[in-house]
């Protein structure tokens, strides 16, 4: 688990990892603000289910696949976090949304 | 070095493949002769479609060895899984080809009913749907779709692990399979042939030619043609997503692990697929968003184009060399469709040593007159 | 479309210096970068994280003076968060994704300067949550000023390895093991390499790292052999031959490799560096690849660290600058001269680190058959072994038997460990055994923003 040094940076942006609030700094990603939220996974596979945390943190390994803001499967060590960002762990294959269809998707 | 087999099989690639394992289990030793790593394997660039709809319009010999493939099938995907433990994700529910407008509708319509009728008493079974009929089947259609074709052959299955699972039972069965033996040159007699690969000599009465877009070069060096060329296809695969599609069409299917495959379609679509350009990948991910609005949310992570191996008239090469006899060619586009048949019809007919008379409209021989007049 | 002279992908120390260097020279530049802020990873978000106690000298010092030559230089056009997906390399036409929408621009020539990334450590459990590159622990203090808490194990070696020990230290993480995975008498066949007195000053910056990590109180295990992270659904401890530690945060290092994606994609010749361990593109002294439409400059060129970056950036630049006639054969050889010179000086040490650092074999090809290697589709070492056996030669047919390099990194962490692996079981060099061929897009884009269909056309 990881933890900001508000001394050094602090922590002014609210977020929400699996609808708990977390404060992050300003430039940090997503996948920075679920270390910080200290949770188990922020995804697990879609071949056998494993848990997952961020590996590389430079959108090299899509280890950090994540739902954020309702968007399946984003790499969430390049999405910056913005204030209310709402990010979710990627359980497993997405789920393709037919309903969509018709609403402007 | 010097080996004698009972048959030498250039190419393992799906349709060289097929063949080698339909020789090898019915008793003939083989050797199945392949490239390296980065050989231009269509195979790896196959859509996975096991398709008849509108194969063999005008040319109704195509289309009752395509329907003899599929339903030959079932039998080699069975036969793969017990000998190797390998699944290819053989399904074959049916088939849908979307046309996005009345105009399509209509020129499909006039198409599948021409199959039908050229089909004579061969019988095809076919359904225009209308959009509503459509929806019924398939998830959250968009509303470009005005209708669709269907047949019950259509299917699709892995072509990956179709070519796994036949290298696996090809080598189990006993067969020799060596990589990085590109064959360049040969000597032919009536059944007596060899050729040079891989730093040995190779001896066998029966050679066949299955080396895709490499068989232009190889078949005048047994007394065959191959006139065939590329013809670029292109691919785009999503990441994997849950299982959504019931049924493939001609262009988009979801894979057994869950992939959203799309791919282009020489038939409707039109379009120039000569060269890879951002612009050809955007007409074919604008159809496949016109046909299913939420395939536009799909992450892309991989695309590619393969080359086609296509004869002048877009049908199969299968011919037997008139003054080598035992040596084969087999040149097609459709190395998934066509394992059916290259394993269990065709094979079979290069152990008895004779292509039948019914084949005779595969023979390259129907290009010559074009040649003449050129 | 929009046509410039000289497009980089990248803005890290080798695109920001190339930029600024091709705009004095007059040269039109586009600058596309993935990040939202310039400094490459070496620098990354230093503009923000430039006060920070724990990056101290360096990072704010000599980053800082880059991104603010770079922001200050005019006639670039930056785009920040943009990523290149296709090159036309015959029409000189680049495909990028800003904001979720693809546009496509002219160029006169490309120069890449994707940088590095870390080479992947594929040892038994590390895929395991609370396993992760030591770079991306950097990445976290630089862009968070996050730290690791709880014990922490730093496996593997090389400069990264120990900078990163004393920058977490200092940020007050620990406590802290450093495991070192060099060889017996790595350091005796390093110094016959030579260039320490050319490197002396690296040489001088690294010794003084060991010492402060020292004084922190860091406990350096060397000689680790047969690492592994166990745990249940997190990591609880490391094993090695001889040793057990619990931890909390594992952090692996073996060393960077060349970002070579787009490249290998677009088809420029790579020949194997057997000194590092990795395929680097075949460049002339200017950087100009096998290409002549395509540059590259910077660790993606091979690794030599933000200095050498620096100068090879220039350097492209300055090559660009003659080739399109904007610059004087002669004045082109004066103005490059320095760049040369310190593109020796910060390269002296470069054989020394080779040899020093030399990953274990164990690092680059799991010996236990139930190590995964291909971490999106899960392939083990043993099934590319088993492939390997059934007559795969290279890594693009095992990814069509087994699927490894098929997920969304697109082999980016698996293709050279496939590799690897298929060389040692056929017996083959690594060369031998070749590549991934990637193809565009080079990073996953969503089918809609392929499409870019007006909204109304859809619905």
């Amino acid at each position: 688990m990881f933890a900001t040094r508000p001394e050094a940076r602090p922590a002014s942006v609210e977020v929400f990892v699996e609808d708990r609030p977390v404060m992050v700094p300003e430039g940090a990603s997503a996948a920075a603000a679920v270390l910080l939220a200290g949770i188990p996974a922020i995804r697990e596979t879609p071949v056998s289910g494993a848990p997952r945390l961020p590996y590389c943190m430079m959108g090299v390994c899509f280890d950090c696949l994540a739902e954020i803001d309702g968007v399946a499967n984003r790499q969430a060590c390049m999405v910056m976090v913005t204030p209310g960002m709402r990010i979710a762990p990627q359980r497993g294959a997405r789920q393709a949304r037919p309903g969509l269809a018709g609403k402007g998707a | 070095m010097s080996r004698t087999q009972d048959a030498i099989v250039v190419g393992g690639g799906l349709v060289g493949t097929a063949i080698a394992y339909g020789l090898q289990k019915r008793g003939l030793s083989t050797v199945l002769l392949d490239e390296g790593d980065v050989a231009h394997r269509a195979s790896r660039g196959n859509f996975g479609l096991v398709w008849v709809q509108t194969k063999g319009l005008g040319a109704p010999h195509y289309q009752r060895w395509t329907r003899g493939s599929a339903a030959a099938w079932p039998g080699l995907a069975e036969d793969l899984s017990a000998r190797t433990g390998i699944g290819t994700g053989l399904h074959q529910p049916g088939g849908l080809h979307l046309c996005l407008s009345e105009d399509e509708l209509e020129r499909r319509a006039a198409t599948m009913a021409r199959m039908q009728r050229e089909a004579g008493n061969f019988g095809f079974e076919y359904r225009m749907l209308t959009h509503s009929e459509v929806a019924e089947r398939m998830p959250g259609i968009g509303r470009s779709v005005v209708g669709a074709s269907w047949t019950p052959y259509d299917g699709h299955a892995s072509p990956l692990h179709l070519l796994r699972a036949l290298h696996t039972a090809f080598r189990e069965a006993g067969g020799l399979y060596l990589p990085n033996a590109g064959v360049a040159e040969g000597t032919a007699a009536p059944h007596d042939f060899s050729v040079e690969a891989g730093g040995q000599r190779h001896h066998a009465p029966r050679i066949v030619l299955a080396a895709g877009l490499g068989n232009a070069a190889l078949a005048p060096l047994f007394g065959l043609a191959a006139p065939v060329r590329p013809e670029r296809g292109q691919i785009l695969v999503t990441e994997r997503t849950r299982p959504l599609l019931p049924m493939p069409t001609t262009t988009i299917r979801q894979t057994g692990e869950g992939s959203v495959m799309i791919g282009d379609s020489k038939e409707e679509a039109g379009f120039d697929t000569q060269t890879q350009t951002p612009e050809i990948m955007r007409a074919m991910a604008r159809r496949a968003v016109l046909s299913f609005p939420w395939i536009a949310e799909l992450n892309i992570v991989r695309a590619w184009s393969a080359l086609r191996v296509m004869a002048p008239d877009g049908l199969p090469i299968y011919d037997q060399a008139e003054r080598f006899p035992g040596a084969f060619t087999a040149n097609c586009h459709s190395g998934v469709t066509l394992a059916g048949a290259h394993a269990e019809i065709l094979a079979p007919m290069i152990v008895a040593g004779e292509l039948p008379a019914e084949m005779a409209p595969f023979s390259a021989r129907r290009f010559e007159h074009v040649r003449n007049a050129a | 479309m929009r046509r410039f002279d000289l497009a980089v992908i990248g803005a890290g120390p080798a695109g920001m210096a190339a930029a600024v260097e091709a705009a004095h020279l007059g040269l039109s530049v586009l600058v596309v970068d993935e990040q939202p802020a310039p400094g490459g990873q070496v620098f990354r978000a230093v503009e923000a994280a430039g006060g920070d106690p724990a990056l101290t000298e360096e990072f704010p010092e000599a980053g800082g003076a880059l991104v603010r030559a770079f922001r200050a230089a005019e006639d670039i056009a930056y785009w920040p968060r943009a990523t290149l997906w296709h090159v036309d390399l015959a029409g000189g036409v680049l495909s990028v994704l800003r904001d979720g929408v693809s546009e496509e621009v002219a160029a006169t020539r490309l120069l890449l300067a994707t940088g590095a990334q870390e080479r992947p450590v594929p040892v038994p459990g590390w895929t395991l949550p609370g396993v992760m590159g030591a770079g991306a622990a950097q990445i976290l203090l630089k862009t968070a000023g996050a730290v690791p808490r709880g014990p922490v194990v730093i496996a593997g070696q090389g400069p990264l390895a120990w900078l990163l020990a004393v920058q977490l230290l200092r940020a007050g993480a620990g406590p802290m093991t450093l495991l070192e995975t060099g060889g017996k008498g790595a350091l005796w066949d390093a110094l016959r390499a030579g260039g320490l007195w050319t490197g002396r000053r690296l040489l001088r910056k690294g010794l003084s790292l060991v010492r402060e990590a020292r004084r922190h109180g860091l406990r350096v295990v060397r000689r680790v052999r047969n690492l592994q992270a166990g745990g249940e659904g997190r990591v609880r401890r490391v094993r090695w031959d001889g040793g057990e530690i619990a931890c909390d945060t594992l952090l692996l290092h073996e060393g960077v490799i060349p970002s070579t994606h787009i490249g290998r994609a677009l088809g420029l010749e790579h020949r194997w560096d057997e000194a590092q361990r990795c395929w680097r593109p075949v460049l002339d002294e200017w950087g100009a690849s096998s290409h002549g439409f395509v540059a590259v400059a910077g660790d993606g060129g091979g690794i030599g660290g933000w200095e050498a970056a620096v100068a090879t950036g220039h350097l492209a630049a300055i090559d660009a600058a003659r080739r399109m006639d904007r610059l004087p054969a002669a004045e082109c050889a004066r103005r490059a001269r320095p760049y040369q010179t310190r593109l020796a000086s910060a390269l002296a040490l470069r054989p020394f680190l080779d040899r020093l650092y030399a990953p274990a074999p164990e690092m680059l090809v799991p010996p236990d058959d139930a190590t995964i290697i291909c971490r999106c589709e899960e392939v083990t070492a043993g099934q590319v072994r088993l492939a390997a056996r059934l007559g795969a030669t290279g890594p693009n047919q095992v990814k069509a038997y087994l699927r490894a390099g098929m997920g969304p990194c697109q082999g980016r962490m698996c293709g050279g460990t496939v590799a690897a692996v298929i060389a040692e079981e056929r017996g083959i060099p690594i060369a031998e055994a070749g590549a991934l061929r990637p193809r565009a897009p080079f990073k996953p884009l969503t089918v809609g923003e392929l499409a870019a269909l007006p909204p109304g056309d859809v619905a």
